[in-house]
């Protein structure tokens, strides 16, 4: 007979990872799914990679209450599972009276919610603290505990620390539908049934599916005639990534005031150094389409300019998009299914969803509870994942691990100084990898500025050695997206 | 082990090999080169292609040809060679962070250091060419590596970005191959490769080259399905309507060559803007002392015979650097500064030592645009030094003028600038 | 008929004019060897063919060869065609003969690196 395993996650963006590390504390039997081959290969890899402070949200909603604990949680878990996060702090631009006002509003917000040590600044201060800022600032909000993180190793961390504590994931596995039947205790069976026909089995679900969350919603109504109470518009946001020569621009990040003009780009700092540039925010049809466009892309350096007009464009290194899952309603729909109490809707997990993730987990673990699973904590939970990071280390901590390991003594990845040994660390870690990119999330190779030309032949090729596959199945992305092949004559020998 | 070097080369490729044989060859005992990669050669292993050192000697070699007559060169001189070796840093007193598996991560002293890095391609992101991001989509050079050194395929149906050099081979290496290549489009209205690779590798194929057209979208949500290309204006701005979708799995760019001077800015070294390489005085020599600078890392070149000789020149005066402990103070009454006039995009070297110069110095430039029929006007403070004929100048080829000792001591103090004269201008 | 004729004998690539009626009549060449490609091209064109092989127990799988001299323009794709059928084992040196008399055209095709 089929497995039942407690609680299925359907999606393994920010929110799914969250929750099943916060899930895997306890004893139950846990599996993380997601359509594509990887972990974090939506929303969580494609945003402003921002901790946001928490002044934002409205008092009193249910993401107030959860950016500003999750938060404060990112840190900590950051540091236990060894995730590049600095909290840099972040600045709210503001070009004139109206934006002052709407400083002070977003000040008194922030008070509200229990941000800390938000201030508001003035001219000078603020020139004194980002010397780069356009003088078309007149003051901003300065806010601390604002910071930036790696959001996708984020995101594979905690799926990785799940895992060691437990949890199972399975890839590849898209939710095409789910049946209910009742169990011997009187409670709900769920069957989740794949595009390609595979079935699992579950006594709960959770649908963290991002932009899809709205689709899987609308199975956890079991064709029932009830309203879900929410839609999806999902909004893609364009983004410039730029080299580590314009890294040094601000050491905070520069957002502007949201005006009826529109909620304004950001500037900021990147946690490998690099600086970035964007998003725009318009509604899509296609909420799986991540093109950029020259319209987008030129509007964004347009708005940005306002900020400062110091950013080198030529020193680009990537463009991207990403698509937020917004909806109709202004919070987050954290709550159960209408018509049932064991099919659990993490929806819309929006901006501020990275900051918040942590503590939407906690939330959507009370709600398991609250469906009648019993929450017992494992007698261990691993609390720390190890990683070592070659290019941080010091002169006297790089001799020694080179001597120990000589596999460390190899740079593959020029531009970000990732060696041969985090690399094999990558291949061989808890999820394995099957594309240039998801090596490259796991250990930053093929990040930087010549975008993995040099050293995307070389992983290639430790791929094939390491997990014995063909050259011809070696992906640069998501399934599909081969990058060679064998040569005709050697296919046929 | 002694890990002191009268000078260490940093990086095998052309440009360091002849750096390297030219210090030993006058005087530097211990030479060192260190070379990140497996073996010796640089990007030369890669470029199968013939038609290297028809300058340096005298007959047509394939990239690998050229590298392996200087590689030869190496035996019984004692230079010593570290491949798989990666420095991690120079610092400005000429030690050299390197690591590798065998000697682990250390420190080498140098009397001298010659950075010979090279240079890498530009990516789709520094051209920001807007659309989906499937693969298929590889800069010229990494194809180049993954077809003539691993010996895979990358795709079959093929539209290329840029007729640099490296574009045109790669349009004719693919079609030997079996692939279908479709067209090159380059943004300018001109080709930035050789006229000969127009005609040997494109138009014995029968392969189309679009002038003035760029890249405006880019469709496929894993591997790559098609390519919008769109002809461009005079601002090289798009212009809607001109559109043209190219079915293919492949799309190579070719779109310029960047210095990798990340070592050398580390090391403090300060870089021209114009050439994104280190500023140097006529011994390549970078502004700061002892640290010289060659071949592609100090500005792209379009053949690697200049690499070679230019880098003698650096080889050269390492050497003499760490024979004579040093060389006397320049000072700015003895200088000659140049700098890029009208139409020229850079010089180099950027800065001469007027006391140094033997004979002559030879002054290396590019032009910004094609001209026909024109002049190329050395000057000093106005006036005219030297005007030299030119019936043709394309951006794609390296120019050079030869400044005389006579000329070089008459201004000395002073700027001498290289521009470009067209008719119009008289 | 005058035809105009890019010569890649070197890397400046004259534009030589060409009478294809009367081959003595030839302009724009910056040097007799100019002439002599002009001619060749209308009379019977070659090229240099390089491209790799496989190989067995070398650094890398590929071995850079090319014919060692030029062969007719038609028979390129032919040329290729054995090029791809050819595997050797290292060791190889520089300049050693992989085909020899390729095509019947007294050309050699040769190691262009060590292996």
């Amino acid at each position: 007979m089929d497995k039942i395993y407690d609680v299925v996650i359907i999606g393994a963006g920010v929110t799914g990872c969250a929750i099943a590390r916060e899930l895997s504390r306890y004893k139950l039997s846990v599996l993380l799914t997601d359509k594509e081959n990887d972990i974090s290969c939506g929303a969580s890899r494609a945003n402003s990679a921002i901790i946001h402070a928490g002044y934002d949200p409205e008092p009193g909603s249910l993401m107030a209450q959860l950016n500003v604990d999750g938060n404060r949680m990112t840190g900590d878990i950051c540091e236990k599972l060894n995730v590049p996060f600095k909290r840099i702090g972040a600045l709210v631009l503001a070009f004139n009276d109206e934006d002052m006002e709407t400083v002070e509003k977003l000040y008194r917000n922030g008070v509200a919610n229990g941000v800390p040590g938000v201030e508001i600044i003035g001219r000078e201060k603020l020139r004194e603290l980002e010397p780069n800022v356009s003088e078309n600032a007149v003051g901003a909000l300065l806010s601390p505990s604002a910071g930036i993180i790696n959001p996708w190793e984020y995101t594979i961390a905690l799926a990785e620390n799940a895992v060691e504590n437990g949890a199972e994931y399975k890839l590849r596995f898209e939710t095409a539908s789910i049946t209910r039947e009742s169990g011997v205790d009187g409670a709900s069976i769920f069957t989740l049934t794949s595009a390609k026909d595979e079935t699992v089995k579950a006594r709960c679900i959770i649908n963290a599916a991002g932009v899809h969350s709205e689709e899987i919603a609308r199975l956890g109504l079991f064709g029932e005639d009830v309203e879900l109470g929410f839609r999806t518009i999902p909004s893609k946001g364009q983004y410039f990534l730029l080299d580590k020569t314009q890294g040094t621009l601000f050491s905070r990040v520069m957002f502007q005031c949201p005006s009826k003009v529109g909620k304004g780009v950001l500037v900021s700092p990147t946690v490998h150094g690099n600086l970035i540039v964007g998003p725009d925010a318009v509604d899509v049809d296609d909420p799986d389409n991540t093109c950029t466009t020259s319209d987008a892309l030129a509007f964004i350096r347009k708005t940005a300019s306002l900020t400062t007009d110091t950013v080198s464009y030529r020193d680009n290194i990537r463009n991207f998009s990403g698509i937020r899952p917004n909806t109709d309603r202004g919070d987050f729909v954290i709550e159960p299914s209408p018509v049932e109490a064991r099919f659990i809707n993490s929806a819309g997990i929006k901006s501020p969803g990275l900051s918040s993730a942590p503590a939407i987990a906690v939330k959507v673990a009370e709600l398991v509870k609250e469906s009648g699973i019993e929450l017992a904590e494992k007698e261990s939970f691993v609390e720390t994942r190890e990683v070592v990071r070659f290019r941080e280390l010091d002169n006297e901590e790089r001799a020694k691990l080179v001597a120990e390991h000589p596999e460390f003594g190899r740079i593959i990845c020029r531009c970000e100084t990732i060696t041969e040994g985090e690399i094999l660390a990558a291949i061989h870690s808890p999820i394995t990898p099957l594309s240039l990119d998801a090596v490259k999330r796991r250990c930053g190779a093929g990040l930087g500025r010549c975008q993995g030309g040099f050293c995307g032949p070389r992983v290639l090729e430790f791929l094939v050695r390491e997990l014995g596959i063909s050259p011809n199945d070696v992906l640069k992305d998501l399934d599909g997206s081969w990058i060679v092949k064998l040569r005709d004559d050697e296919t046929t020998n | 082990m002694n890990r002191n070097y009268d000078v260490i080369v940093v990086g095998g490729g052309p440009a360091g090999l002849a750096a390297a044989l030219e210090a030993n060859k006058n005087g530097a005992e211990r030479v060192l080169i260190i070379e990140r990669d497996k073996e010796l050669g640089g990007i030369l292993n890669q470029c199968i292609h013939n038609g290297f050192g028809l300058h340096y000697f005298k007959e047509q070699l394939t990239g690998p040809e050229y590298a392996q007559r200087f590689i030869d060169m190496l035996e019984g001189t004692g230079i010593e060679v570290k491949t798989d070796t990666m420095v991690l840093s120079v610092t400005p007193d000429k030690k050299v962070w390197a690591m590798n598996t065998e000697d682990g991560y250390c420190c080498f002293n140098a009397g001298a250091v010659v950075l010979a890095m090279g240079c890498r391609e530009r990516t789709r992101g520094a051209i920001s060419i807007p659309g989906e991001r499937p693969s298929g989509v590889f800069t010229a050079g990494t194809a180049q590596r993954y077809i003539n050194i691993e010996g895979y395929m990358v795709g079959k149906k093929v539209l290329i970005l840029g007729s640099g050099d490296i574009g045109l081979i790669m349009a004719r290496r693919m079609t030997l191959e079996g692939a279908k290549v479709l067209a090159v489009c380059e943004l300018m209205p001109y080709s930035n490769g050789l006229k000969r690779n127009i005609a040997q590798c494109l138009d014995d194929y029968g392969i189309p080259l679009y002038l003035s057209h760029t890249v405006t979208d880019i469709k496929g949500k894993n591997r790559l399905e098609s390519v919008t290309v769109s002809r461009v204006d005079e601002n090289l701005a798009p212009i809607p309507g001109t559109e043209i979708e190219f079915d293919c799995d492949t799309l190579l760019l070719s779109v310029g060559l960047i210095p990798e001077n990340e070592l050398s800015r580390n090391a403090g070294v300060p870089i021209d803007r114009r050439t994104n390489g280190a500023v140097v005085w006529q011994d390549r020599q970078t502004e700061i002392d002892g640290i010289f600078a060659c071949g592609n890392v100090l500005h792209v070149h379009d053949l690697v015979d200049f690499v070679t000789k230019e880098s003698m020149i650096a080889g050269r005066a390492a050497a003499e650097y760490v024979k004579n402990g040093g060389f006397p103070e320049t000072t700015a009454e003895n200088t000659v500064s140049l700098a890029a006039g009208n139409g020229v995009s850079y010089v180099v070297p950027q800065k001469i030592a007027v006391e140094r110069t033997e004979k002559f110095v030879e002054a290396f430039f590019r032009v910004r645009t094609t001209y026909k029929d024109s002049e190329i006007v050395v000057r000093a403070d106005g006036e005219e030094l030297n005007v030299i004929k030119k019936s043709q100048l394309l951006p794609a080829e390296m120019e050079r003028v030869v400044l005389p000792k006579a000329m070089l001591q008459k201004a000395a103090g002073k700027e001498i600038t290289i521009e470009v004269r067209t008719k119009g201008d008289n | 008929m005058k035809r105009e004729i890019t010569c890649i004998v070197c890397p400046k690539g004259c534009l030589v004019t060409i009478d294809d009626a009367n081959l003595e009549d030839v302009s724009g060449f910056g040097c007799p060897k100019g002439i002599e490609y002009a001619k060749n091209e209308l009379l019977h064109p070659v090229r240099t063919v390089t491209s790799t092989v496989k190989i067995e127990g070398a650094l890398h799988d590929r071995l850079p060869v090319r014919t060692n001299g030029d062969i007719p323009k038609e028979l390129i794709f032919e040329c290729m065609k054995l090029i791809r059928a050819t595997k050797v084992s290292a060791p190889v040196r520089c300049g050693q003969v992989i085909i020899e008399d390729i095509l019947g055209t007294g050309i050699d095709l040769i190691a262009t690196r060590n292996a």
